[in-house]
């Protein structure tokens, strides 16, 4: 085990793919000399060359619908959108194209196709670099949506997803980037459609995802104070999701928060929500919870962006009304 | 040109004309719904380019594309039993018309998106290049195509790239309904390509034979190596933009012009200069007349899809 930072676990994984499959080449802008914006893709150019880590021109639609035919016609490709918010611009070629082709085919062909982005609240990004836009996708079937929150998850979920023989959205979070956790050195795989318990806890489960595991990983210490023991489940992976997790934790707790970044209207918490009201009601002993994005464009201002996500405070307040109701 | 090569264009033209008439037919008796897009009149581009290929050669076709799929090689029987909805269909039942792909033959799919196939084009030309083979790619698309992003945006990338790909614009003078000439200025499509630092080629698009030897020198830059090539093929439907568009806003003598150049009779013109028998041709229909029954009676015979299977195959994502 080695201490290494989220962007580093990232390249990692590139690279050891890269080196494992031929077929695997990378494609997005400024990813060669730059090393991409957030350095995931740094050195990687020096190590493979301009033939499989490609720079591209500021064409989101076409080069990854160019990702998508290399895909289709028998490579592996990992295309780079450099914000989630660019991906409006692909989104024919991947809810039209990309998502449907194996079924529409009949299951005659694979599409191991990966577009690697990231999103969130960064430090005054303002509207249309700020967003959260998973729910999109998360909308659209054919797509798995895979969202690491700790360097750990993004090796493992990448390695999985490059192996992945159906499209995976892979979305990053530009926070976490700088964050540091443990690695193994050794092979490893974390598998697509696996939650995973960041923390045990008996009275509320808490499910969320990416940045906000973080976030609800401070709240639940600052509960602990309180005697309140807050189960938190890293979802990780959004399409398939791992209800099996979230209703065996509801079992234990009978209680349900969901914290997530992106807004409220519309998005993964309400899904997650009307199933476990739904399909474990009778395990519910308090009124369930979101807890998520305010309904807004992200302002430029830090202190007007920061009223825009869930803060450490709200979430222990939402789980302390959940706690006590 | 060989006798036996126009043959086979004259057949392949024939039976895309062929198995439109008679998908029309059953379409009429509702054993076929949806959209169908007929390719009648267009039958020598297909004819054409694809003849020009080898076998393990990619082409990304159109929600127009059963002559695409029937110049590749396609089993007819199988063709119709995709728009039948059958399960025998190269989809299974799950594409119809608009997405036959046979991946077994190289054909990336038809698309119901228009534009939508252009990237994958370049993307199959990424593909070959990363496995280093000699494979090209053609992709087609329509007039109306040209005027959506994808289309210059992946004409750029196949050009920076040096990527295997033919771009051929099958140029029928409509984006659905919509003339060309009243949404492009710029009346010949292939200049496009000087935009993109490649070469470009307008030529008439109802001549099979001269499309195929034009194809030769666009082929041979591809498989060396040198890039991509636009080539823009000027038709024109003998109907409306699908099955239930009367067309009306064509108007009728510019039609009777076009249908005097009718692809199939010129293909049929060939024939008989290079010394083919009416007997001979006559054989020809008669086995494509043939090829059309069995497929009708193979789509008709064949089952539907199981609804447990499809609901097994659903995916968790």
């Amino acid at each position: 085990m080695s201490k290494i930072k989220y962007r580093e676990a990232l390249n990692a994984a590139l690279r050891e793919e890269m080196e494992r499959d031929p077929l695997v080449f990378i494609l997005g802008e400024g990813i060669g000399e730059k090393g991409g914006s957030y350095k995931v893709t740094d050195q990687l150019i020096q190590k493979f060359g301009a033939e499989r880590v490609i720079d591209t021109p500021i064409s989101e639609a076409s080069f990854v619908g160019l990702a998508g035919g290399a895909a289709i016609a028998g490579t592996r490709p990992v295309v780079e959108i450099l914000f989630v918010d660019f991906a409006l611009l692909i989104m024919d070629q991947v809810c039209n194209q990309v998502a449907k082709f194996q079924f529409m085919t009949g299951g005659q062909a694979n599409v191991p196709f990966v577009l690697r982005t990231q999103g969130g609240v960064g430090n005054g990004l303002a509207g249309q670099h700020s967003q959260s836009l998973e729910a999109l996708f998360y909308h659209i079937p054919g797509l798995q949506v895979v969202m690491p929150a700790t360097p750990y998850d993004a090796k493992g979920l990448l390695k999985a997803s490059i192996r992945s023989d159906s499209p995976v959205i892979f979305i990053e979070h530009k926070q976490l980037y700088m964050t540091e956790g443990e690695v193994p050195e050794e092979e490893f795989e974390v598998p697509i459609g696996k939650a995973d318990i960041k923390r045990p806890g008996k009275d509320v489960t808490l499910v969320t995802y990416s940045f906000m595991v973080g976030e609800s990983l401070k709240a639940a210490a600052e509960l602990e104070k309180e005697d309140i023991d807050v189960e938190v489940i890293d979802l990780r992976t959004l399409t398939p999701m791992d209800m099996d997790a979230i209703f065996s934790s509801v079992k234990k707790t009978g209680r349900l928060v969901v914290v997530h970044e992106a807004i409220q209207r519309g998005g993964i918490g309400g899904d997650i929500v009307a199933n476990v009201v739904s399909d474990a009601f009778y395990d519910l002993e308090a009124p369930v919870k979101r807890i998520a994005g305010k309904n807004t464009i992200i302002p430029f201002n830090v202190s007007l962006e920061k009223e825009c996500i869930p803060s450490v405070d709200e979430i222990v307040e939402g789980v302390r009304q959940v706690y006590f109701s | 040109m060989k006798k036996e090569l126009i043959k086979r264009m004259y057949e392949t033209a024939f039976t895309i004309r062929r198995f439109e008439q008679t998908a029309i037919e059953q379409y009429r008796i509702g054993k076929i719904y949806g959209y169908l897009h007929p390719y009648m009149g267009e039958e020598a581009i297909a004819v054409g380019t694809i003849t020009a290929l080898q076998p393990d050669d990619f082409i990304v076709s159109t929600h127009r594309g059963h002559g695409h799929a029937i110049a590749k090689g396609h089993d007819v029987s199988r063709m119709m039993a995709e728009l039948f909805g059958k399960q025998t269909g190269f989809c299974r039942g799950r594409g119809g018309s608009m997405h036959v792909a046979n991946m077994e033959q190289y054909n990336l799919g038809a698309n119901g998106i228009v534009g939508g196939g252009i990237p994958i084009a370049a993307g199959a030309g990424m593909a070959i290049k990363q496995k280093k083979t000699s494979q090209i790619v053609l992709g087609f698309f329509s007039d109306g195509a040209v005027n959506n992003g994808v289309f210059h945006e992946s004409l750029n990338l196949a050009a920076i790239y040096n990527l295997p790909v033919i771009f051929i614009i099958e140029n029928n003078q409509y984006a659905a309904a919509t003339p060309y000439e009243t949404v492009n200025l710029e009346k010949d499509l292939s200049m496009h390509a000087k935009g993109y630092g490649i070469p470009g080629i307008t030529m008439n698009g109802n001549d099979a034979v001269k499309i195929y030897e034009a194809m030769q020198a666009p082929i041979k830059r591809a498989r060396a190596g040198d890039g991509p090539t636009l080539i823009e093929c000027k038709t024109y439907r003998h109907m409306g933009h699908h099955v239930n568009d009367p067309g009306l806003y064509m108007p009728q003598d510019v039609m009777e012009a076009w249908k005097k150049q009718d692809p199939v009779d010129i293909l049929a013109s060939y024939l008989k200069d290079s010394g083919v028998s009416e007997e001979e041709i006559q054989a020809v229909q008669t086995h494509v007349e043939e090829l059309m029954e069995a497929a009708v009676k193979f789509a008709d015979e064949s089952p539907t899809p199981s609804v447990e299977e499809f609901l097994a195959e659903i995916p968790a994502y």
